[in-house]
């Protein structure tokens, strides 16, 4: 466990940036795309988590323990959300029969 | 040697990502975003972050997908319910995403931080680093953030609980 940790010295920081910046857009692209509320609500789950992995990154890359202690509040508040959310989509389901969230659209007037 | 490890973590947690949101039946989009934190709990383990990487295991993959694969099961979705944008509609959003990745990268370039990750020390991410900093300077967060979690709990079982009088 050591040996494999002091040998993670060669992965530039950039290459963390970019592949949290990849993960992020395909959450976006998610919910840009997709019509299932539930769906959508995963590619949420995952833009949190690419936010996760770039906090713990530069975490480590400042030594500051600060960081993984942000993720671990950003934890605590996507466990919040996704009760709140779920218990919105099941109570939209009971009510309209589907969870398309197109039929939400009565809700802008 | 673990560098290459690590480049294959992010190619399949990018190839997972890509499932998720591509996969036509929401339980495969579940299935596959356990596995694309399975690649991020790997990845909180070569960042040495172990408390984070224990807490992503239980809380995500533990507690949220299991509430993300009931309520999938409750509400009986499959293929033949799942709505479906038009085409339009999907090459747009797909051009507008790839819109925004061109952005951050391209923003990214114009800094020059390439300096490669050395983990200065090596207990940074343990239970006991975190738990002085968690109880110390980040200790009204730290309340403050089980208050959130018993409004959200009486926010669930209020939203969810069937209405007496209109049943």
């Amino acid at each position: 466990m050591e040996n494999l940790t002091t040998q993670m010295a060669g992965v530039p920081l950039n290459h963390y940036i970019y592949l949290s910046a990849i993960i992020f857009t395909i959450g976006v692209i998610g919910v840009l795309t997709r019509r299932n509320a539930i769906v959508i609500f995963m590619s949420v789950e995952l833009m949190l988590n690419a936010v996760n992995l770039l906090l713990t990154a530069f975490s480590v890359h400042s030594n500051d323990p600060s960081g993984q202690v942000f993720v671990f509040f950003i934890m605590a508040l996507a466990a919040a959300e996704v009760a709140v959310g779920l218990a919105i989509i099941v109570m939209v389901y009971r009510n309209t029969k589907s969870i398309d969230i197109n039929v939400l659209n009565r809700l802008k007037w | 040697m673990s560098t290459q490890v690590f480049y294959f973590v992010a190619t399949l947690s990018i190839i997972f990502s890509l499932m998720v949101i591509f996969a036509k039946n929401p339980i495969h989009s579940v299935l596959y975003l356990i596995l694309t934190f399975f690649t991020f709990t790997v990845h909180y383990v070569l960042l040495n972050a172990q408390f984070l990487a224990v807490v992503n295991f239980i809380v995500y993959m533990g507690a949220i997908m299991v509430l993300f694969l009931f309520v999938l099961m409750l509400l009986n979705l499959n293929n033949e319910t799942e709505p479906s944008k038009s085409p339009l509609i999907k090459i747009v959003g797909v051009i507008a995403g790839g819109c925004l990745m061109v952005t951050l990268i391209g923003s990214l370039k114009a800094t020059t931080i390439s300096s490669p990750l050395i983990l200065k020390n090596p207990g940074l991410g343990l239970v006991e680093n975190l738990g002085k900093e968690l109880f110390g300077p980040f200790l009204l967060p730290f309340e403050l953030s089980s208050l959130l979690l018993l409004a959200a709990m009486v926010g669930a079982v209020l939203l969810s609980k069937r209405d007496e009088v209109e049943a």
